[in-house]
């Protein structure tokens, strides 16, 4: 008998879910678990129903509203009438294919990646998918996740199944004691901004070292969940006791003796000691300053004690390109103290950073005072009404109404601008959410991404804002 | 899907790096509940002043780029939001064939199953690409792998071996996958029996 080949967590899960494989290299692989919301599914059932095709495994779909949500006034309905439509579209969908619907005044309803794991739906081990990019965050629990199109969302509806073929792996190992503020967003910006914006296209990976064994769940689905700002396919942490405590009681994970079964399949979910990655990148923690972007690609970022950068000292003229498109439309000059940049707006939310931790985070520099006057809106959009209420029963709420934010119900929002909640054209928001992309908050809107720790700094004093100068050590 | 084996005419010089899916269709887009329809708002904050009118700036606009079929890109096409809307925007505007030096990995699956070629190039490669395609038109062949300009072959590229089945063939990949359903029941039963914990079931804690 031969030795068998040292594998990473990747290989494991992937090899696991192969039901059989082509000459040509493509796989076919089985999907334990399918996340649906309202934007990318409606011409995927549309598809299902022109073929006459069943949705195979309903019982393994699980479907939230989060995209187009209002987060004030749900009472009163939606405005946008093509919103509406496609809320109504998922609740009828849902009903017609027989999939479980979690309302939207529901007390669950939340943004599908911060309700899956508060579920307990996600789980090591799983291969997992959503017609969302930032389905990378349920690799916190190793679980092998990725975000899919809509064709590959009606493929796994009628099948249960993904043509796929195995990515490459990337392992970032992050070592080092972070200093005083330095939150998982701060190690993940550094992350995306060390290795490029697609710098990961093609690989799946693996975050390990100290750093990451010592982040809580909360922070590992931060950093899992900016993966494909970086470019990769997943982003995926092996499932220790932090991960096993979280899952244990969650309404959706497995009890009683299926408990003892699954905890005994997932201790062995982790690389083999001698196994290879095709690329290592090392990360040292405790370089990290507080983070923030400049540009309009998550990869352009900047300690916040630092300056505009001059586009001039990049070394190739495509960077050198990019860099003064994205100064010139974030209305910025090279040399600037990136602590003089004015703030109009503030956004704390998103499936990056909507969790407790991250309100706690944030209330704590509220605290001590209230937001400037210069600042047009800050909203706190709850990652999900669990989250909303844990806030409320600690008081949250209340620092945050105090200090001059709006506490709203649970979605998107401003992450991604499809409800109300959106950044007038030329104004500028402190943002916890994950891409600074031209337009991505509204029209015109120009994003500074960093943690919620930061942009509650931003908030209090209208500018960007060394959050180490409000809240001592 | 409609095969994909050969495509001929002018290429469109938008060689930005990184340009994202929310770029290429904007979000308010995704409340769209059907494919079709999207191209005319496809690259909208480039093709499109603030006040509406057509940009005399955008390359989309200029009249000898009209119809296009392909897009020259930069690198890291159609990274971020897993928005298959941008495929199709893109498809309705008529493009077959986006030559990148390496693309965002939900977009490339989400342009193959709409019949859009992605090929990956290195940046020597592209630049020469680009200075034919200033003057000429380009021939694209998917089963010899070659991209020709002005009579001469200009680069070969490569591609995942099921994208060229799928592409060449137009495959409906669910019906493809539905011939091997006895092999997924074979799957589906036995996980059951190995791993009895999996089956989702909501209890209360």
């Amino acid at each position: 008998m031969t030795t068998p080949q040292p594998r990473t967590l990747y290989q494991k899960i992937w090899d696991d879910h192969v039901i059989a494989a082509r000459p040509d290299g493509a796989c076919l692989l089985w999907i334990d678990r399918h996340l649906i919301h309202e934007v990318t599914t409606p011409q995927a059932f549309q598809g299902l129903r022109e073929a006459g095709r069943k949705v195979h495994r309903p019982d393994l779909t699980l479907a939230v509203p989060d995209h187009n949500v209002p987060t004030r006034f749900r009472e009163r309905g939606i405005n946008d009438p093509r919103s509406a439509q496609q809320l109504e579209l998922l609740e009828t969908n849902c009903e017609a294919f027989g999939i479980e619907l979690i309302h939207m005044n529901a007390p669950d309803q939340g943004i599908v990646h911060v309700i899956g794991p508060e579920q307990g739906f996600t789980l090591p081990g799983v291969t997992l998918v959503c017609g969302d990019s930032h389905t990378s965050t349920h690799g916190a629990f190793g679980a092998l996740a990725f975000g899919i199109g809509t064709s590959e969302i009606e493929h796994v509806f009628a099948t249960q199944t993904l043509l796929s073929r195995p990515s490459r792996t990337m392992q970032v190992h992050v070592t080092g004691k972070p200093g005083f503020s330095i939150t998982p967003k701060d190690v993940a910006l550094a992350i995306v901004s060390a290795v490029g914006a697609g710098g990961a296209n093609g690989h799946v990976v693996e975050y390990t070292g100290e750093v990451i064994e010592r982040m809580s769940m909360e922070g590992r689905m931060t950093v899992c969940n900016m993966s494909i700002e970086f470019g990769g396919r997943a982003g995926l942490i092996a499932p220790d006791e932090t991960t096993f405590a979280y899952l244990k009681s969650r309404p959706r994970a497995p009890k009683g003796t299926h408990w003892e079964q699954a905890m005994a399949f997932w201790s062995g979910l982790r690389t083999d000691l001698d196994a290879a990655y095709d690329k290592i990148v090392e990360v040292d923690a405790s370089a990290i300053a507080p983070l923030v972007t400049w540009g309009t690609s998550p990869d352009q970022s900047a300690p916040v004690t630092a300056h505009v950068p001059d586009p001039q000292i990049l070394p190739d003229k495509a960077r050198r390109e990019a860099a003064c498109r994205a100064l010139d439309y974030m209305d910025l000059k090279p040399g600037q103290p990136l602590q003089e940049i004015e703030i109009d707006y503030v956004f704390i939310g998103s499936c990056t950073n909507s969790r407790i931790e991250d309100l706690r985070a944030a209330a704590t520099v509220l605290k001590a005072g209230g937001i400037s006057e210069r600042i047009q809106q800050a909203i706190v959009v709850p990652g999900s009404g669990a989250v909303k209420r844990q806030a409320e029963a600690e008081g949250l709420d209340k620092v945050f109404l105090d200090a001059g934010f709006e506490w709203r119900e649970p979605g998107c929002s401003m992450c991604l601008a499809m409800n109300e909640d959106k950044v007038p054209v030329g104004l500028r928001c402190a943002s916890t959410s994950n891409r600074n992309f031209e337009g991505r908050q509204g029209p015109g809107a120009r994003t500074h991404l960093m943690s919620p720790a930061m942009a509650a700094a931003a908030a209090r004093r209208g500018r960007l804002t060394d959050v180490r100068e409000i809240v001592k050590s | 899907m409609e095969p994909v084996t050969q495509v001929y005419g002018t290429a469109i010089p938008f060689c930005r790096d990184n340009v994202d899916t929310d770029f290429i269709l904007p979000g308010e887009y995704l409340k769209w509940v059907t494919r079709e329809g999207l191209g005319a708002f496809a690259f909208k904050a480039d093709r499109y002043l603030p006040s509406g009118e057509a940009s005399p700036d955008s390359l989309f606009n200029q009249v000898e780029f009209a119809g296009a079929p392909i897009l020259l890109a930069g690198d890291n096409f159609g990274c971020g939001s897993s928005r298959e809307h941008a495929a199709w925007a893109l498809s309705d505007l008529g493009i077959r064939v986006v030559i990148a030096e390496s693309f965002g990995d939900i977009f490339r699956n989400n342009a193959v199953k709409n019949g859009i070629l992605p090929i990956a190039l290195r940046r020597g490669a592209l630049e020469l690409i680009g200075q034919v395609a200033a003057s000429k038109p380009l021939l694209i062949d998917l089963e010899n792998q070659s991209i020709t300009g002005d009579n001469r072959v200009l680069a070969r590229f490569q591609i995942d071996a099921f994208d060229k089945f799928c592409l060449l063939n137009g495959l409906d990949e669910i019906g493809y996958t539905e011939s091997l359903m006895p092999d997924i029941a074979a799957y589906e039963t036995n996980l059951a029996a190995r791993k009895p914990w999996l089956q989702p079931s909501k209890s209360e804690a």
